[in-house]
């Protein structure tokens, strides 16, 4: 309380000797919101605007001045750029209608950016931290000569941004000295992009029509009916103490049912077999920061830790007492899983 | 007749940070990219793969603990190594632009035509650098692959990679970069003979200067804090204790 009042006494003290310097601070600041304008780039598929894309967004809405939305694809003027115009707060969607950008490869797609980021002298270019990111805006960065700054969690100012190291088990705030500030985002960490009630213009982009490298061969994406892993608001996730593929199916699948629920897994579980790489969580897999997360069979190692703390509560169901997810969870069960998850879903299910 | 290099990037302690003393390893995704270039050796020879890979190089960038690692990644099976020396430095060692601008001319003076590299190093996470290369090299790139096969003798390079809700495959012309991911293999253990063999092979130091290149810092750390920690809420007794604490909560 003290020193919060002497802070604003103090404050209010300088404001009175000094007005001048406070309206200096003003005026550069406005002065730099003008100058500050930001390229979202989305990221879509088969005409449909990917959740990641908000969260690029979301960040961009963060950093202040004018919101430019990027799009290319085969025929995205039609679906994914009249989709991203409906979003609340952009100035405008640049749209690049080309199939040879349809599967976002970045041999031919970064040299498209650049030239966009070029023409449109944006300070600013931000991206999700998907794969569709990961793999492209390095590689723009480097064509730029600017060092990129990935998987960001926070926006200090214009060039200060924060992201964990470490998987997770520290915190860097880093300054870019960079013109262009090139920024890949985590999703779990900027959401809140209305979207609708917008009303941007599409412009075409420039196309400078690099030739592609690579030939795209085919995809295996795993289907399912439940909520996206990364955005859901309850994910259950089971690891090695599973046993089996066929006792993962068993127990936990039941379970998201009950809760509609995402699945998750661990990097051991993903390794035995048990679930589908698409559905690791951890550092190296994907990093969720659900309303609920419940995981049965699950130690803890840090790697794991590093994709879900973030979560708002986190139960955990653990033979092993002294297992390490006990020290992050808020609640935990000491008790056969195989035993407690189906009680558990059953007494949900009578609940509900 | 093509090359293969490889790059472990070390697992570097701190950042402003007090992890002094760490134990250092190789970074486990650089591990992959070694096994894999070996891998890819041996396919060869059993006639698995149409193409020879000649020659192994591993390179690694740090301070001097590196030479551990390269000497690591040469009993896995690489022929040769460099270590560009950089001094220990407390803020994480050269940016990934700056690596690959290095890794750029290392490509070109060896005349490589394949370079594996981890998907991110675990301390950074940054997982930038072979994009980058990429991107500066003009070259095609497989970002987290899971299944590398090389199909001819033209140099066509079939990659299976992760990506968000599954896999894709993609199709390159070598030459060209590869990202590993931790699905790609299973690292060998290097064995005492070929750890014994590996204190034979040449391990050249370089400084960044041999490759032309600056160590320019475009980031500035701030700083570098722990996250906020949390703390477990205790445990209860049965499932009923788990629905009542969970509905406390508000979770359900």
């Amino acid at each position: 309380m003290l020193p919060l009042a002497r802070n604003s006494v103090l404050r209010a003290a300088r404001a009175q000797i000094l007005p001048s310097t406070r309206t200096t601070t003003a005026i550069s600041s406005a002065a730099f919101a003008r100058l500050l304008s930001t390229l979202a780039v989305l990221e879509q598929r088969d005409g449909k605007i990917q959740p990641s894309s908000l969260s690029a967004i979301a960040a961009a809405q963060k950093l202040g001045g004018p919101i430019t939305a990027f799009v290319a694809g085969a025929n995205v003027k039609a679906t994914s750029a009249a989709e991203a115009a409906q979003i609340k707060g952009l100035d405008k969607v640049v749209a690049v209608e080309n199939e040879a950008y349809e599967k976002g490869l970045p041999e031919n797609y970064a040299p498209l950016l650049v030239e966009n980021i070029q023409k449109g002298e944006y300070t600013h270019v931000v991206a999700g931290h998907s794969a569709f990111g990961k793999s492209l805006l390095p590689r723009v960065a480097a064509l730029l000569d600017v060092q990129q700054v990935s998987d960001i969690t926070g926006i200090e100012s214009e060039d200060t941004f924060v992201r964990p190291i470490y998987a997770g088990n520290a915190i860097l705030t880093v300054q870019s000295t960079d013109p262009i500030k090139i920024l890949t985002v985590r999703g779990t960490s900027f959401q809140g992009v209305e979207t609708s009630g917008g009303g941007a213009a599409i412009e075409a982009g420039s196309d400078p029509k690099a030739p592609l490298q690579t030939e795209w061969v085919s995809e295996e994406l795993a289907k399912s009916e439940r909520p996206d892993l990364a955005t859901a608001q309850r994910v259950v996730s089971g690891g090695r103490g599973l046993k089996s593929k066929e006792e993962f199916d068993r127990v936990i699948v039941p379970l998201a049912d009950t809760l509609g629920a995402a699945i998750g897994a661990s990097r051991a579980a993903v390794d035995s077999g048990f679930a589908d790489n698409s559905l690791q969580v951890g550092q190296t897999g994907k990093n969720v920061a659900p309303q609920l997360y419940l995981c049965a069979g699950i130690s803890g190692a840090i790697q794991h830790l590093a994709g879900m703390k973030d979560s708002k509560v986190i139960a955990a169901i653990n033979k092993d007492a002294d297992a390490p997810i006990f020290q992050v969870a808020d609640v935990g069960l000491v008790g056969d899983l195989f035993e407690k998850v189906p009680e558990l879903t059953e007494k949900l299910k009578n609940q509900a | 007749i093509p090359t293969k290099q490889v790059k472990p990037r070390v697992n570097k302690a701190n950042t402003g940070v007090e992890t002094a003393g760490v134990k250092h390893s190789l970074n486990p995704f650089d591990e992959l990219s070694v096994e894999e270039a070996v891998r890819l050796r041996e396919r060869h020879t059993k006639k698995q793969s149409p193409i020879k890979v000649d020659q192994i190089l591993a390179l690694s960038a740090g301070g001097p603990k590196c030479a551990d690692t390269l000497r690591t990644a040469m009993a896995m099976g690489a022929d040769r190594a460099f270590h560009v020396d950089v001094g220990d430095s407390p803020d994480g060692g050269p940016e990934p632009l700056t690596v690959a601008k290095m890794l750029q001319a290392v490509v070109k003076q060896e005349n490589i035509n394949l370079v594996l590299l981890g998907k991110q190093a675990i301390d950074g996470d940054q997982g930038q650098t072979g994009q980058m290369l990429a991107g500066l090299l003009g070259w095609p790139q497989a970002t987290q692959a899971s299944k590398v096969e090389i199909k001819d003798e033209s140099g066509t390079v079939e990659v299976t990679h992760e990506v968000d809700g599954g896999v894709e495959t993609l199709r390159a012309q070598l030459p060209m970069i590869i990202t590993t991911d931790l699905r790609l293999n299973e690292p060998r253990y290097a064995t005492l003979p070929n750890i014994m063999k590996a204190k034979k092979k040449p391990l050249e130091k370089k400084t960044l200067a041999d490759f032309g290149i600056e160590d320019k810092k475009r980031l500035k750390t701030i700083k570098v804090t722990e996250p906020p920690a949390r703390q477990g809420g205790g445990k209860v007794e049965d499932v009923d204790g788990l629905i009542g604490k969970l509905k406390e909560l508000g979770a359900l």
